[in-house]
Formats: structure tokens, C-alpha cells, sequence
């Protein structure tokens, strides 16, 4: 018998046992679940700011004159057109259009020095650096996995801006949503980018994993005054889900592409480089014809007018009939009510439709169907 | 975390209080409370209900997952916590006080239930 590999410990692992936390497995790595409650947590971001530590995703550079075009290819957006400093919202997929993962890719560096910084899932990173060292061949362009080389740390909510305002030079007020710049932060190099999967205000900040612990504590020490709190994966998976972001393995998977999951409108066809070729057009656009024409099921929300919690795998129905699969449910802290994302047959998606089940462990729960997402903020 | 020595514990993590006049609060212990995490909601057995020793009698609700409620003695509904269906985070704040789940007339207590030091180190290593 050979034990399991011990899992992945980030910069920070010391800092969430002296915090009390309580730690779970996610991808490999040891993850702060959650400090003391997750709704309160959860609350918190809402109202004031949380502070999260996500070093377990992973980070992939690629560099070169060709940078660009490489991403144009291996990915479904038109990348080589991202202006310096700005992010994107994007996937990659396989040759049939399914989704290997969903990423976020900034563009850094100079305007003639292509460098772009991809940031992949923890579960995947290993998938998209393999993906993007395959497709690169032709390119002059250099893809390297960067994984060890960032710790992440998030400040999120309405109080992120001036908690970090207290610790840069950098003019955090003006920088957009989806941008990121190289500057200072508590004394460190640090990518800065306005950027989160909370639906609010946030910034995410690439520092190297030997100034994590002293970036996460200048920013509990600013954020003392507006109640900053740690907050664990727990919180972040309801806090997307109310804002309804999708998260990889509950509403993107290789089974699916990015029309069947609503997101049909980051595929660029249109693309600056390789004539307009990149891995997956042909399937991707089969899946917008039928998304237009004959859509399958598509993406909804739901919400309980009971009390029980649906859960991913939960069947929807309709007249005993089976509709439709919940994707990801949760006690929503903002709505006190239990809600679900659920990809359902297009003749029961329209919000509003009535009828709407989820069979909660042989119960039929009624559910309201609405468009996505639950929260958004003002 | 302390495991008040006067109950008793079952491997499905409920406490069981002392027998009074045939009767036994029954509620889940501050290990499982904390593995739950947040309850967001309770399913209790109603009064009159006869629960067995071992099976299942509800469900608790919380933020990651539900856990199956099971009895740890065998007997008759003569009380639910109402308290705690109106505000299912008193089963984390309070696990043995306030957040006590029901009362059972009890028929049968299994020989087997555990002292709060033994339960503590079965829960340690659990």
C-alpha cells in the first residue's frame, strides 16, 4: 500500500491554523473551508469586505511576439486584441467545442512585448498547461507554468477599495472592473487586478508566495476599521452562486459547450490572427446554430419557496417528469432562501414558468424559475 | 471543545440526556455541529412519532450538505424544539443547550451509547 500524495499546502497554510480555520481537500490542496460561519462570512463580503485566500489556482505565462495569436488559437476569445492592462472572461476547449476550463487572462507587459498571465482552476491548470503547450507548436510564443511562482490573495466587497488604498501608491480608483497593473502593495511587488467571483467589488492580487503572509496581514491590519474578515471557499461558492457564475464541474464540462452553459457570447469568431482558425470553431459553430435554432436545455436559476436545499445532481421536474438537473444549490445568505442553478428543458426555462419542481430526495419542492443572476450589486 | 459529562453519546454523533420521569432530550453534538457547519434548517420527527434506536428521524440542513437525523434511543416523540425549527443556528451556537432537537418517552436505550470520553475519543479519530 502507498499512502496518498500529501496534499498542497499554500504560503498562507500557517495563517488559517492560527485563525482557527477549519480546512478541507479542494483539487489537491489544503483549503481554508471556512474561519468561523460561512454566512457570516458570506455577510460580510456583501456588506463590508472578506479576504480569501485562493493560491490554489493556477497560473500560466505565455510570452513572445506571438503570444496573441497562440491565445487567439488555443482559446475561444480574441485575445491578441486585449489591451494592455485589461482582463478577460474566457475558456478554452477541446476540438469538440467542450469546455477544458474557464479562465481569466490579463494582459501585461508592453504594448511590443506581448505577456500574458492565464489563470486556470486548480482542478484543470494542469489540463490548460498541457493544452497550451500542445497548441503552441508553429507559434513564436513561450508557455510557462508559473503555479509556484504566485501566491493569490483577494480582498472582496464594497470596503476592498479602501482597505487596499491604504497599503499602494498605485491609483486603485482608477482602475476599471476587469484590469490589472504591476505596482506595490504593503512593500511588494504585486499584480493588482480588479477582478473577483464574489459579484462585488474586489481586487485580486499575484504576489509572490514569500510576501503572502505579510500582504494578508497588512491587509487585515487596514481592514481592522471596515471589518474585514477571512473567508473561506465556503463563502465563495455561495457568493458566485448568487451571482450566478458558473463554476467548472457544476455548469461547464467537456460534455458542454459554451452556448449549451448561456456563454456563447465569448466565443469570437471574428478573430485578428491565424485567419480566423483556433481549436474548436468548427463544433462551436454547430453549438451556435443550435443554441439559436433548437436550444437544449438551458441555464437557470431557481428559487425555493420552501425551505429544503436542492443540491448538483438533484432532479428537476414538471409534471412528474424529469426537466431538467440542478447544477448547484445552496442556502442563499442575501435571499434567506434556498436557490439553485439547473440547466432545464427550454420548455420550462422561461422565468416565471409555473409547475417547477426539485425532487428533493423523493419530495417534490416547488421552485420558482428566474433569469440569473439572484444578486447584483447596486 | 467539552462534551458535557452527564450525557450520553451515540456513534452518529447525538447526545442523550438523562432520563427523567421516562423522559430524554436528544440533540447533536458540537463535533458534528462544527462538520455541518451553518444549519439552515431542521426536519424533526413530529410529536406522537415512534423513533428507533439507530434510524433515521429527520434531516439537518447546512450551507455544504444534509445530514441524516438518527435517534439515539427508541421510544416517543413527547416534544420538538420549536426553537430551533424558527432558528436552525442555535444547533451551532448552543449544540447542548439551546439547540437541543426533541424529547423522547424512551422504551429502550442501547447498551452501546458512549460516555462523553469515549465519544470524544471516537470523534477524534472519526
Amino acid at each position: 500500500m502507498t499512502e496518498p500524495p500529501a496534499n498542497r499546502k499554500t504560503a498562507l497554510d500557517a495563517t488559517h491554523r492560527a485563525l482557527g480555520a477549519t480546512m478541507t481537500d479542494f483539487a489537491g490542496w489544503d483549503m481554508p473551508l471556512r474561519y468561523g460561519s460561512e454566512r457570516e462570512e458570506h455577510l460580510a463580503v456583501r456588506s463590508a469586505a472578506g479576504l480569501f485566500d485562493l493560491s490554489h489556482m493556477g497560473e500560466i505565462t505565455v510570452t513572445g511576439p506571438q503570444a496573441g495569436a497562440l491565445l487567439d488559437y488555443a482559446l475561444v476569445g480574441n485575445l491578441s486584441k486585449l489591451a494592455v492592462g485589461r482582463a478577460r472572461y474566457t475558456m478554452i476547449c477541446d476540438e469538440n467545442g467542450g469546455i477544458l476550463d474557464d479562465l481569466i487572462v490579463y494582459r501585461l507587459g508592453q504594448q511590443d512585448e506581448p505577456e500574458y498571465l492565464v489563470v486556470a482552476n486548480a482542478a484543470n491548470a494542469q489540463t490548460v498547461l498541457d493544452a497550451l503547450v500542445e497548441r503552441q507548436d508553429g507559434f513564436g510564443a513561450e508557455v510557462r507554468d508559473d503555479r509556484d511562482k504566485y501566491a493569490l490573495i483577494a480582498v472582496q466587497g464594497p470596503a476592498a477599495a479602501g482597505i487596499l488604498k491604504q497599503l499602494t501608491g498605485f491609483d486603485v480608483d482608477g482602475l476599471r472592473y476587469y484590469a490589472g497593473e504591476r505596482d506595490i502593495v504593503a512593500d511588494k511587488p504585486a499584480l493588482i487586478a480588479r477582478t473577483g467571483y464574489t459579484g462585488e467589488d474586489g481586487f485580486e492580487l499575484f504576489v509572490s508566495p514569500d510576501d503572502a503572509v505579510a500582504v494578508w496581514e497588512a491587509l487585515m491590519a487596514a481592514g481592522k476599521d471596515a471589518e474585514l474578515v477571512p473567508c473561506g471557499l465556503s463563502c465563495r461558492d455561495t457568493l458566485r452562486l448568487e451571482a450566478g457564475m458558473p463554476l467548472y464541474g457544476h455548469e461547464l464540462s467537456t460534455a458542454l459547450t459554451p452556448f449549451d452553459a448561456g456563454l456563447g457570447r465569448i466565443v469570437k469568431f471574428e478573430k485578428s490572427t491565424n485567419e480566423g482558425r483556433f481549436v474548436g470553431r468548427d463544433a462551436l459553430a454547430t453549438a451556435a446554430e443550435r443554441a439559436r435554432t433548437a436550444p437544449p436545455r438551458k441555464l437557470v436559476g431557481l428559487i425555493a419557496e420552501g425551505r429544503r436545499v436542492p443540491r448538483a445532481g438533484y432532479p428537476v421536474v414538471a409534471d412528474g417528469q424529469v426537466v431538467g438537473e440542478v447544477t448547484s444549490g445552496a442556502p442563499s445568505p442575501t435571499l434567506g432562501k434556498p436557490i439553485a442553478m439547473a440547466y432545464v428543458d427550454a420548455a420550462h426555462a422561461e422565468p416565471g414558468t409555473k409547475g417547477v419542481a426539485v425532487d428533493i430526495r423523493g419530495s417534490h419542492e416547488p421552485y420558482e424559475v428566474v433569469a440569473l443572476p439572484f444578486y447584483k450589486r447596486h | 471543545m467539552s462534551n458535557p459529562q452527564q450525557l450520553r453519546y451515540s456513534k452518529e454523533h447525538e447526545w442523550l440526556s438523562d432520563v427523567e420521569d421516562g423522559v430524554a432530550t436528544v440533540g447533536i453534538t458540537e463535533h458534528a455541529a462544527n462538520a455541518l457547519g451553518d444549519v439552515v434548517f431542521v426536519q424533526l420527527p413530529e410529536v406522537g412519532d415512534t423513533v428507533t434506536a439507530g434510524e433515521t428521524c429527520g434531516e439537518l440542513e447546512s450551507t455544504k450538505s444534509v445530514s441524516d437525523l438518527y435517534s439515539p434511543a427508541s421510544g416517543e416523540i413527547t416534544e420538538i424544539n420549536q426553537d430551533v425549527v424558527d432558528d436552525p443556528a442555535l444547533v451551532n451556537s448552543a449544540p447542548f443547550e439551546g439547540g437541543w432537537l426533541f424529547k423522547v418517552k424512551i422504551s429502550e436505550v442501547p447498551d452501546d451509547l458512549l460516555s462523553a470520553d469515549e465519544y470524544a475519543a471516537f470523534a477524534s479519530g472519526s
